[in-house]
């Protein structure tokens, strides 16, 4: 089985770290796996967005246009996108940021206020962490035990000292499945 | 060896230092900086030199220099800071002398785009500068194969006393996959033979010169030079081949475009379309035989390239237009879709066997 990925928001909100985290997770669980970033000027300031593709097979193409799942971190990179998620699909849409509702009656949309749980819970800057644990309790592509085994392997020790706040953010993320 | 998670262009560099690479000089440009950005952190921890030059043309020269000596040395860049090392290359290859040059393709002409691009194809193959001479031309499709590669083309330009160039792009740049390095080269070839690597009066002078003004002499050069690259298209050429044993239709394509035409087969393959992908995975020497072998039973092939066509030509020379040889590409720096590609192959072949 194929789960093809597309994470996009803003430069600087952790957009490329999201899809990372992900990688890292397959790593962990040797799955085959391709991270592909937009590069180029739009990162300052446009949208960034980043495609993931995590298998059981070897990875072809590594360009997602189709997504199974969509995190839209903004308006632009969420219109960009909402009419190229698979039907039967994801999306998860930050709605602190995201002006739009998605009106797709084939796929299932969820909004959150993801900006907003994470500063309010102290963790400034972790919306991307709280969207994707979301993402995580709706698919179960991985756990959280995985998560923190990934990141703890694979972050590089200059950083290790973030893992418990974005762990934490994921949780948080994981929680609203739990509490709607 | 356990695997971890690389961006293709720092995967090239790490594959390079543990290649045995002394020697990394270069210049910036998108969308290749990583591997000098990489090269900055461990070339020198691992008893080499790192050196960002002045220009891409110094650069190549300090190849040129560096290889002289018998060392292991590369440069990268990305297309318009290739084409400024043509001349050094050529000077290289008129010197018989072995190096690593990485292109990490990006949209041209002229500055063109930032992002992937197939259109050097030309240049790489057959006028990587001034001069009757060819270059090894490597075309990896993944990270690990670039890995893979930059071992096999520090070996092969040895082997051959030859420039070696992988042929990459953006996309196979930038993008992240689980990798797995070999372990570090402990003994390299011996170039005593010919390198300018210090004589101690002991031995006549080795020299390194690409100037011959005695055109006989110089014609004596060029043909047996020529006498090794036919031994090394008979010995070097390599390709991936995909379903092609009954294949109507084979795409042939390389590098990233080649992935797009493997998903794009696969899923041909699932609407009963008798479709085949052949990769060559060396461009100069092109894997002329292996193409007529996988086309065997074709009607028809398909050539995809990030480009306008450039190595459709050698496609037909191969296969000496028997075949009717369709094209789609996309340019400029505009990556092709598998649906697009699979929409160009039902196109073709009217939709599934009968």
């Amino acid at each position: 089985m194929t789960t093809e990925i597309i994470l996009a928001g803003f430069g600087g909100q952790g957009i490329l770290f999201a899809g990372k985290v992900l990688a890292y997770c397959a790593l962990l669980d040797n799955r085959e796996i391709s991270w592909l970033p937009s590069y180029g000027p739009e990162m300052r300031g446009g949208t960034a967005n980043c495609s993931v593709c995590i298998s059981d097979e070897p990875i072809d193409s590594p360009l997602v246009t189709n997504p199974d799942c969509l995190i839209a971190m903004n308006g632009p990179s969420y219109k960009k996108f909402v009419n190229e998620v698979k039907p039967g699909g994801l999306i998860l849409l930050d709605n602190s940021i995201v002006d739009e509702t998605c009106d797709r009656t084939d796929v299932t949309a969820i909004s959150l206020h993801a900006t907003d749980l994470a500063t309010n819970a102290g963790l400034q800057g972790a919306a991307n962490m709280v969207l994707l644990g979301r993402m995580l309790a709706e698919t179960k592509l991985f756990s959280l035990d995985t998560v923190q085994k990934a990141m703890e392997k694979y972050i590089p020790p200059k950083h290790a000292h973030l893992i418990a706040s974005n762990l934490q953010a994921i949780e948080l993320g994981m929680a609203q499945k739990a509490s709607c | 060896m356990e695997k971890s998670l690389m961006k293709g262009n720092e995967a090239l560099a790490e594959a390079a230092i543990r290649a045995g690479c002394k020697c990394f000089f270069g210049y910036p440009i998108t969308p290749q900086t990583e591997l000098s950005a990489y090269m900055t952190k461990r070339m020198e921890k691992s008893g080499g030199v790192f050196l960002q030059a002045e220009s891409e043309i110094a650069a190549i020269n300090m190849v040129l220099g560096a290889a002289s000596t018998g060392v292991r040395a590369m440069t990268s860049s990305s297309s318009p800071g290739v084409s400024l090392k043509a001349e050094g290359i050529s000077y290289m290859a008129g010197s018989d002398l072995p190096g690593l040059i990485i292109n990490v393709q990006r949209g041209g002409p002229g500055l063109g785009s930032i992002q992937p691009a197939q259109s050097d194809y030309y240049q790489a193959t057959h006028a990587m500068g001034h001069g009757d001479f060819h270059i090894l031309v490597y075309a990896p499709c993944s990270v690990q194969e670039m890995v893979d590669t930059v071992m096999l083309a520090f070996d092969k330009a040895d082997e051959y006393r030859i420039p070696a160039m992988i042929l990459a792009d953006g996309l196979l740049g930038q993008m992240m996959e689980p990798v797995s390095f070999p372990e570090p080269r402990k003994t390299l070839p011996d170039k005593s033979d010919w390198a300018a690597c210090g004589h101690a009066n002991q031995r006549e002078h080795h020299i390194i010169n690409s100037l011959f003004l005695d055109a006989p002499l110089l014609e004596a050069k060029v043909q047996e030079r020529f006498r090794r690259y036919a031994v090394i298209e008979a010995n070097e050429t390599d390709a991936e081949v995909y379903c092609c044993d009954d294949a109507e239709i084979v795409v042939t394509a390389y590098g990233t475009s080649a992935r797009v035409a493997k998903s794009a087969v696969t899923a041909a393959r699932k609407k009963d379309i008798r479709a085949g992908l052949f990769r060559p995975k060396t461009l100069w020497p092109f894997p002329k035989k292996k193409l007529c072998e996988a086309t065997k039973h074709a009607v028809q092939i398909l050539d995809v390239e990030m480009s306008m066509g450039q190595m459709i030509d050698d496609v037909r020379l191969a296969t000496e237009c028997r075949l009717p040889t369709a094209f789609f590409g996309r340019t400029g720096g505009v990556i092709p879709t598998p649906v697009e590609v699979l929409a160009e192959i039902e196109k073709l072949t009217g939709g599934a066997a009968q």
